[in-house]
């Protein structure tokens, strides 16, 4: 399945939903890398949602039916790649354990679940690419965000690929592996609490003193992105793979056009 | 204790406008966190450790009764007496029962989360009883009448100038001119007055880290050395414990010891580690003349044969908590009951239900730090989402939420309506929101936007982009 790197590998890209929503021009940056990767790109129509929402609000229905629909959308495609860490764990670490108690689809999930990656550990790990053609002039530094870090081991692949980027200086801030506070409904559900717990990451963010803060996760990158605007900071935000594609044509996150 | 865990939110504003509480709570990252890291480093095989920890526990909550009743035989051959409490209220009971036998007044006591579960002190005092904690974080938090925010470090939520005016407050019989700058004279006069407590104590409480089956023995994990003086001066020692403590041998034991300090305090080990096998033999230079075992059940037998069974594995280390954004931000009193952090989000609710405590499981980011620094890897946001899936099916969650959640998941299912309906709804939003780039306020996310903007959307959606792009339109 995974074939030599000469062979030109069909990869599904799982779009996830907020790229989808908010900030399409994450998509089209991720179809620029794999094709540079050379990888032929598929963008399913079938694909919503990984389920997350409903995993984590513990609607276990929804959320194995959600699963089964993404499996089914991504049938007979070598590698399935998510310009997210949350959304590739959840497809990789969760769907198995979801369907683990369906005996039709258990071996599926797992199968699936081998099948999947994040984009930029997939470009570094997988496809073997160390450098990308793309520059950026300035200090820029990098959230780790929860779910790739801790359930995908992402953590040097960005780190590589922004070191190729010319003019780029990466600058780390303190605690880059803390959580931003995002959590997906957390964010909402327990507002204050997650207000404390970005604060104090946009208050490191700030501390690096970057041009730029990149992550690898459009829901950290939103909350980070609005609570430094909030707060008044002038610090562009963007997903790493706007950077890593030299697609910088849209304005950051947050930032009127 | 009666819990507070309904009432999470609330608790949790208070906490997070309490400037003195942030100010203790910002000392966590370079004291406990840090040590933690700097003893894992310093020992490779750290990671190897924590999967043969969580083996041997896993192993004897596997056979958990088989190595109960091996511990108990031997127990009771040592001299011991054990009482089993499959209730908090039996607990208190049967300790009450021997604290009268022993015609006790004064009552010390070393540190113990069971006691705390079973809200054992003031049962003892409601009977004419003195109780004195004698570990000087849970002293600390006893004179000020709260409950600690904390199971290693009980006392984390007060800074050094609370305790001066808490013990200028509490302890008038000493001159009011008196120096109490640094922390060594702060222990100094905590030292001095519960000197005086052990040797007045006629009963010794302490709780135990672990229960050694095949000795019999119990074990107390201590720095101060007050455990020691609590269950050695004494007529009478109690230990207050549960049943989810034993593991089977002193090499098992020791294997988790070695992952316990490290994970708790950095230490290598800790300073004090006492080993206890029944009452004082004759030829022993001290010692209590009895030894009384309490060990508590409520609700862990009924953990073991669910799917929450991991939960029984932990140590008590507090490393969850410690790693915590959640717990960081608000300290452990916002959790309303006695075990806070992660730990707490997951034995809360297992011991007093769902629908008391579901906040707590809820109240996740789901950041995963806590099951990277677990000693015994204990999974604690998948048994969070337990918990959240117990609260959905019960039909806990508010209406509106669930409703959002159900037409969201009908659309999600559908995905030729879902990509369209999301078209229009985003070039709605992506509309109203280019000119600014963000919303300062949303009226479905107040609680979004009351503290940071929502970026506005591109407008388009990738998925109608890419179809004009696969039909040869510019983008």
């Amino acid at each position: 399945m995974s074939g030599p790197l000469s062979a030109r590998p069909r990869v599904g890209l799982f779009v996830t939903c907020l790229v989808d929503l908010m900030r399409p021009s994450i998509g089209f940056a991720a179809v620029k890398l794999l094709e540079q990767a050379g990888c032929e790109v598929i963008v399913p129509a079938g694909q919503t949602c990984c389920g997350q929402p409903a995993y984590n609000s513990g609607d276990r229905a929804t959320a194995a039916a959600l699963a089964r629909q993404t499996i089914l959308a991504f049938e007979g495609l070598d590698y399935v790649v998510a310009p997210s860490g949350s959304c590739a764990g959840t497809l990789k670490a969760h769907y198995p354990a979801l369907l683990s108690d369906d005996a039709a689809w258990a071996g599926r999930a797992r199968a699936f679940a081998e099948r999947v990656h994040e984009l930029v550990s997939f470009l570094v790990d997988v496809r073997k690419m160390s450098r990308v053609e793309a520059a950026f002039r300035g200090r820029v530094t990098y959230h780790d965000s929860c779910s790739g870090l801790r359930e995908l081991g992402i953590k040097q692949q960005p780190r590589t690929l922004l070191a190729s980027v010319a003019g780029l200086e990466l600058v780390e801030m303190a605690e880059s592996e803390i959580c931003c506070g995002f959590g997906g409904t957390f964010a909402i559900k327990y507002s204050d609490i997650s207000n404390a717990i970005v604060e104090k990451k946009t208050a490191n963010v700030a501390n690096a003193e970057p041009q730029m803060l990149l992550a690898g996760d459009l829901g950290c990158l939103m909350n980070l992105a609005g609570k430094l605007k909030r707060e008044g900071r002038a610090i562009a935000v963007r997903h790493v793979a706007e950077v890593l594609a030299g697609e910088l044509a849209e304005p950051p996150i947050a930032v009127a056009n | 204790m009666k819990p507070t865990t309904t009432e999470f939110k609330a608790n949790a504003r208070v906490a997070l406008d309490d400037a003195q509480l942030q100010r203790a709570l910002a000392g966590l990252p370079g004291g406990l966190v840090a040590q933690r890291t700097a003893a894992r480093a310093r020992l490779p095989e750290f990671e190897a450790l924590r999967d043969v920890g969580r083996d041997i526990r896993d192993h004897a909550l596997a056979h958990l009764d088989l190595y109960l009743e091996e511990w108990e035989r031997n127990a009771t051959a040592a001299g011991a007496t054990v009482h089993w409490a499959e209730t908090a209220a039996d607990a208190r009971d049967a300790i009450l029962a021997i604290c009268q036998r022993a015609g006790a007044r004064t009552v010390t006591k070393g540190k113990s989360m069971v006691s705390e579960e079973i809200a054992l002190n003031g049962h003892l005092e409601a009977q004419g009883l003195e109780v004195v904690e004698t570990d000087l974080g849970e002293y600390l938090v006893q004179i000020r009448g709260e409950v600690p925010s904390h199971i290693i470090a009980p006392a984390i939520h007060l800074t050094q100038d609370q305790v001066e005016a808490d013990f200028r407050k509490r302890h008038t019989h000493l001159p009011k001119d008196r120096v109490l700058i640094e922390a060594a004279t702060l222990v100094g006069e905590a030292r001095e007055i519960l000197r005086e407590k052990f040797l007045a104590a006629d009963v010794g409480i302490t709780g135990a880290n672990f229960l050694i089956a095949e000795t019999g023995s119990t074990i107390i994990v201590t720095n101060e050395g007050n455990g020691d003086l609590t269950q050695s001066l004494a007529k009478v020692h109690i230990v207050i414990t549960s049943i989810d403590r034993v593991v089977p041998t002193l090499e098992d034991v020791s294997s988790i010891l070695r992952l316990l300090a490290r994970s708790a305090t950095g230490q290598e080990f800790s300073t004090y580690t006492t080993f206890s096998t029944g009452p004082r033999r004759s030829g022993d230079p001290d010692g209590p003349q009895a030894c009384h075992i309490v060990v508590l059940d409520n609700g862990r037998s009924e953990l073991l044969g669910s799917e929450l069974r991991e939960v029984l594995r932990c140590i008590r280390c507090g490393a969850c908590m410690n790693h915590c954004p959640v717990y960081t931000a608000i300290g452990g009193h916002a959790y309303g009951w006695v075990y806070p952090g992660p730990i707490g989000a997951v034995l809360t609710p297992s011991l007093i239900g769902v629908k008391q405590a579901g906040h707590l499981p809820s109240a996740s980011t789901f950041c995963g730090r806590c099951e990277q620094v677990c000693p015994m890897k204990i999974p604690l946001p998948k048994l969070m989402r337990h918990h959240r899936e117990t609260e959905f099916d019960q039909g806990g969650l508010s209406w509106s939420y669930r409703k959002g959640l159900a037409l969201w998941g009908w659309l999600a299912l559908r995905p030729r309506l879902y990509h369209l309906a999301s078209r229009f709804g985003i070039a709605a939003l992506g509309a109203a929101g280019r000119r600014r780039g963000s919303f300062r306020r949303l009226p479905f996310a107040t609680g979004w936007t009351r503290h940071r903007e929502f970026p506005a959307p591109q407008g388009r959606t990738f998925q109608q982009l890419w179809a004009e792009h696969r039909a040869g339109l510019p983008r």
